[in-house]
């Protein structure tokens, strides 16, 4: 019956941190809400895009190559 | 076997396009608001994939190991290598990235975690791949026995990256009671998201390994002329 007790204890406190959890851990919400990450997607959207392009003109590059062999 | 697929650029553009995609909505997209992690679960998005990227060429590899043990075509050793080559670099990116990530939630960049102990060895075991080829002058020879050695190393990577840190206790998600990104993590929201990157790095990888082989094929070709 104690360890029962227990177990219910342990079983519901974990449920008020779970529950307090879901309240305040911190998120970017604040960044998200001033519109300040789409700077951030905008730049990794770029060098991303930069480096794909970048492969594609390679890829060109030795197409053309293995054409004159 | 010819492989006309690797000169196509449908694919390429697949990839590209589903990475962007991640890009843009790994960071848009709501995810799970969990302690420890907060925002960094989105490393999600971009660390694992690393992984899938570089088991996906040495998959590859493995496959043009046999194909070469099979036909002894010296094209299927040059894939085979150029795929452990792309493996490795992902296989770095996947490691650093791994340990930012660790620095800020398990509070060091290496706490000697099963996990991150494991990785260390199998990247060491493929370091040896490289280094053992190297070592060989005889063309055939060292095809042959660079075959055998990457069609073990491949499972013995894969136990001790994916096997034994599940045995034991580790940080790791995934491992020692510990559960993975499934059920309590993963929600809809993120899965959205997690597949496209994963197939998007993975066929980005496959193409950067077709650019290496294609420049390795012509190398080859070079030097026999030049023999």
């Amino acid at each position: 019956m104690k360890k029962l007790l227990m177990l219910l204890c342990f079983t519901l406190s974990g449920f008020a941190v779970l529950a307090q959890n879901s309240g305040t851990t911190e998120m970017a919400d604040d960044m998200r809400k001033s519109g300040m990450i789409y700077v951030v997607i905008a730049t990794i959207s770029i060098i991303f895009i930069g480096l794909a392009i970048y492969l594609f003109a390679m890829d060109r590059r030795l197409k053309k190559i293995e054409k004159e062999k | 076997m010819e492989l006309k697929i690797i000169y196509k650029s449908w694919w390429k553009i697949l990839a590209t396009v589903l990475i962007l995609y991640t890009l843009i909505a790994g960071f848009l997209l709501p995810v799970p608001r969990l302690a420890i992690l907060h925002e960094t679960i989105r490393n999600l998005y971009f660390h694992v994939p690393m992984w899938f990227g570089m088991l996906t060429v040495l998959v590859i590899s493995v496959f043009f190991s046999i194909l070469f043990l099979r036909t002894g075509k010296e094209e299927y050793d040059l894939a085979s290598v150029e795929c452990v080559n792309t493996g490795l670099i992902f296989y770095a990116m996947g490691l650093v990235t791994g340990m930012v990530w660790a620095r800020f939630t398990w509070g060091q960049f290496w706490s000697g975690d099963p996990k991150q102990n494991s990785a260390a060895i199998a990247f060491l075991l493929y370091c040896a791949y490289l280094v053992l080829r190297n070592s060989i002058d005889e063309e055939q020879k060292r095809a042959k026995i660079s075959a055998i050695y990457n069609i073990f190393a491949f499972p013995i990577m894969v136990v001790l990256l994916f096997v034994l840190p599940r045995m034991t206790d580790s940080l790791h998600p995934g491992n020692g009671g510990n559960p993975a990104f499934g059920r309590y993590d993963l929600d809809n929201n993120m899965r959205m998201v997690f597949y496209p990157a994963m197939a998007g790095w993975s066929i980005f990888a496959v193409w950067i390994a077709t650019v290496r082989y294609r420049i390795r094929l012509i190398e080859h070709k070079r030097n026999n002329i030049d023999l």
